[in-house]
């Protein structure tokens, strides 16, 4: 287990190293950021000082390694456009895409999962097309669209919760949070809710399949004429065994969500970590897209890492790389 | 429903009575965010705006970007490089400390030792000033290098620091001595913070969260016109579509910037209303008239014809500029045929009109030998100015039509700036917004000259002797008569040569709930202090 885990600390600098060079490169490849920063006014002078300050008038590899050299020492560069530390500006948007993301996710599951288990367990019946068909509007509609109607049934027309934005936080731990709050609640509910139904309906389709397929299998079979109870076969037996697949893709979406739910924090004008890493593309931030993806990165190898130590405790087959030598 | 007589206006008097107070408060969504609180720290419009909010410069600009008194009551010239201000007395910085010349010098030191900005031109315009003393606490003398005609315009653009946000002695304008300050100059992440964002302006910082709000109180010790708001909050919201939503659904009291196919819909809302202000940011294209050949033309012959000036004059005479305005930006603009609205200081007060007329450019055309037309690319933004990448399509069917193959090339603004500063581009869009004469002319059109910053856009590589002799003149004129004078034959020359197609000035939008009335700014500065209950 532990030589597993190390085994995969090492892959994972690889790819942080791979990725901060692609990034690196590309951010580079789009423009030069002093040409969007620096008005006509300021003379040749202000604009090379300014250069100088930002390392731009050291050739490119150069750059890069001492990029390279300061994220060893823990430091990921400094913003141009906001002049703070990029990790910063980062990490105080982590807890609201963060709190939004668990609070998508749980819907998604939590929703998901039992709607899923019905749909499959009677894949026949009216009440089971309905869900699928459901499913299928449910991740083809655009992002932004859904967002829009939204705001539009809910907040304009029923005035029932807020447009956009975040609520009043509260803090935990150090953390700004807004689950803790009612305005924080009525705040996060759209936007979370955007996020949760194509995942929903995603959710839903595996459940239903993987259950449709195992309750033709043997072991269900063997059970049932073994007069296990109903509950108990849907519970134990056939939830248990097609868990793998959608805490794979729970795994996958979480990561993703944290790191790009751009469209819904643009639409929700949440402050969440997306909208910055937009903003940042178009005015070539280079400091900031290097640092996120970093961090994006970071945290897919992390979520997956868990996914695979979930697979284990899941499914007593499954042999981690490690343990089998 | 039945009431007893008497209690329907007693409860309307109640809800009266209460709603004042309840109005007090204002809630603005802004479509782009400031990047800091530090005044100093970027010149751009949200960030501008902010610290209007929290701070006063010497010198104001008003909704038209006259020069108004703020903290200076008077200026002075003798003729020379020699400014004299009347500073304003009596006047309290949020923290309770008296505004002195020693706070001017200090911000002017504040500006030239900012290790954290970037650049602007301000460090250029301190860097320039031989000499500032206070001969007492209230007079100002500043002495420039050169003469410096738009100093008091210049110093409009650089926010007064309070002194007591760094520790120093006796402060004194010796940028090499750090003029006395003896602590650490304070950063931009400070300003953010709210510690040190101490200024004399009509609202303070309450509160700054990046993303998220901007929230702000009324400075009861303000000097000027009491504001009427006492909170302000400012809610960044992006997207054009949720900040119409979020005014529609009452949580916003003013937006920013609604889209244009939008207004109809708002027309429609009785509690709704917009203004829509003309602003002095002018739309216009740049003509690659120096090099042979430019990248993106092509007549068949190697040769480029927007080196000519009929060719030029011809583009110019295609282009329907009234119907661009018309259709396009739905009466959201003005035709431009000059670098800045009429009536501005240093501008034609009657520019000749550039009349479309596709017959006459099509004869212009063949006089200069090109009855066949020639190839050529338009370069725009798609996400910088109101609707740039319909303007670029529908520029281009213009120019087709009278055999000028025209291609669009639209990109984002992140790719295009870089792009069009290393010259990659022949035929390029741009926007310019600027409070007097000269700014234009010296920035785009004159002959780029490094030591003097003159010429920086100039990405057309336009050289013309007689323009520039003009410019130099009118950038060391004192005498503002005289100046105006050299200003207006400076635009009368650039037009002549037609190296820019000036095609409009941007209006600027802003719509509110029905019952506060906004006066927009030509600036397009979105101020708190300029949105007032609507009378009655």
């Amino acid at each position: 287990m532990a030589t597993y885990a190390l085994q995969r600390l090492i892959q994972s600098v690889f790819v942080l190293l791979a990725a901060s060079i692609v990034v690196f490169l590309a951010v580079y490849g789009i423009g030069d950021p002093v040409e969007i920063l620096v008005p006509p006014q300021a003379s040749a002078m202000e604009r090379a000082e300014l250069m100088r300050r930002l390392g731009l008038d050291l050739p490119l590899w150069q750059q890069y390694l001492v990029f390279l050299w300061n994220a060893l020492h823990g430091d990921l560069g400094r913003s141009f456009v906001h002049g703070v530390p990029a990790i910063e500006l980062i990490l105080s948007r982590l807890p609201a895409t963060f709190e939004l993301v668990l609070l998508a996710m749980t819907i998604a599951i939590g929703v998901g999962i039992p709607v899923g288990l019905l749909a499959g367990l009677d894949t026949d019946s009216r009440l089971s097309r309905t869900i699928m068909a459901g499913t299928v509007l449910g991740y083809s509609i655009p992002n932004f669209w859904k967002g829009m109607m939204l705001i539009l049934v809910f907040a304009v027309l029923l005035g029932w919760l807020p447009t956009s934005g975040r609520g009043a936080t509260v803090d935990i731990l150090g953390l700004k949070t807004s689950l803790l709050t009612l305005d924080g609640l009525k705040h996060l509910i759209l936007p979370a809710l955007n996020l949760a139904i194509p995942n929903m309906a995603l959710m839903v389709r595996l459940v239903a399949a993987g259950t449709a397929e195992a309750k033709a299998q043997d072991y269900v079979k063997y059970a049932r004429a073994k007069g296990v109870r109903p509950r108990r076969i849907v519970g134990r037996h056939i939830l248990r065994n097609i868990l793998i697949p959608v805490v794979t893709v729970v795994g996958i979406e979480f990561g993703s969500l944290i790191a790009f739910s751009t469209i819904t924090e643009t639409v929700f004008a949440w402050p969440g970590m997306g909208k910055l890493l937009i903003d940042s593309i178009y005015q070539l931030d280079r400091p900031l897209v290097v640092a996120y993806i970093m961090l994006a990165t970071f945290l897919f190898v992390s979520v997956n890492l868990v996914v695979d130590l979930l697979y284990a405790a899941l499914d007593p087959r499954v042999r981690l790389a490690g343990e089998a030598a | 429903m039945t009431f007893p007589g008497r209690a329907l206006p007693l409860a309307a008097a109640l809800m009266a009575a209460a709603l004042p107070a309840a109005a007090q408060n204002l809630r603005i969504a802004l479509s782009s965010e400031p990047t800091a609180v530090d005044p100093h720290y970027h010149v751009l419009a949200p960030n501008n705006a902010l610290a209007a909010h929290l701070f006063d410069a010497l010198v104001d600009t008003d909704d038209a970007q006259r020069l108004v008194p703020a903290l200076a009551t008077a200026w002075k010239n003798d003729g020379a490089n020699k400014w004299t201000f009347t500073l304003r007395k009596g006047v309290k910085f949020s923290n309770g400390k008296p505004f002195s010349a020693e706070d001017a010098i200090f911000t002017f030191c504040r500006v030239a030792k900012n290790e954290t900005n970037i650049a602007s031109g301000n460090k250029d315009l301190i860097r320039s000033m031989k000499s500032v003393e206070a001969p007492d606490p209230f007079t100002l003398v500043v002495t420039t290098a050169e003469p410096e005609p738009l100093l008091p315009r210049l110093l409009a653009g650089i926010p007064v620091l309070s002194s007591s946000i760094a520790a120093h002695g006796k402060v004194t304008f010796n940028l090499d001595a750090n003029c006395g300050v003896t602590g650490p100059w304070p950063s931009v992440s400070q300003f953010n913070e709210g510690a040190v964002a101490i200024g004399t302006g009509p609202y303070k910082l309450k509160s700054y969260v990046r993303g998220s709000a901007i929230d702000l109180v009324r400075h009861d010790g303000y000097w000027g016109e009491k504001p009427h708001w006492e909170t302000v909050k400012m809610v960044p919201v992006t997207n054009a579509g949720p900040r119409l939503a979020g005014l529609i659904a009452g949580d916003f009291d003013l937006i920013e910037n609604p889209a244009a196919r939008d207004l109809q819909r708002i027309r429609e809302d009785k509690r709704l209303a917009f203004v829509s202000t003309p602003s002095s940011r002018v739309i216009f294209f740049q003509l690659d008239v120096a090099r042979n050949p430019s990248p993106f033309v092509n007549d068949g012959k190697g040769v480029n014809p927007l080196q000519d000036v009929r060719v030029r004059k011809a583009m110019a005479m295609a282009i329907d500029r009234e119907a661009i305005v018309k259709r396009l930006m739905d009466g959201g603009a003005a035709v431009a045929n000059q670098f800045l609205p009429a009536g501005m200081y240093g501008t034609l007060p009657n520019p000749p009109a550039i009349r479309f007329d596709p017959a006459a450019a099509k004869k212009l055309l063949a006089e200069a030998g090109y009855a066949g037309g020639f190839d050529l690319t338009l370069t725009a933004t798609n996400d910088r100015y109101i609707n740039d990448g319909q303007i670029a399509q529908a520029v281009a069917g213009y120019l087709s039509q009278v055999g000028i193959r025209t291609k669009v090339d639209a990109m984002t603004r992140a790719i295009y700036f870089p792009r069009r500063a290393k010259k990659e581009f022949s035929f390029s869009m741009g926007g310019w917004g600027s409070a007097e004469g000269s700014s234009f002319l010296r920035y785009w059109a004159t002959a780029p000259d490094e030591k003097k910053t003159r010429g920086t856009s100039n990405y057309g590589g336009l050289a013309d002797p007689q323009l520039d002799d003009l410019v130099s003149k009118a950038l060391v004129t004192m005498d503002d008569e005289k100046r105006a004078e050299l200003l207006r034959q400076s635009i009368a020359r650039l037009l002549d040569l037609h190296a820019f197609i000036p095609l409009h000035f941007e209006n600027t939008i802003w719509a509110h709930k029905a019952d506060i009335a906004y006066a927009g700014r030509a600036d397009q500065y979105t101020l708190a202090t300029n949105a007032k209950p609507a009378k009655k």
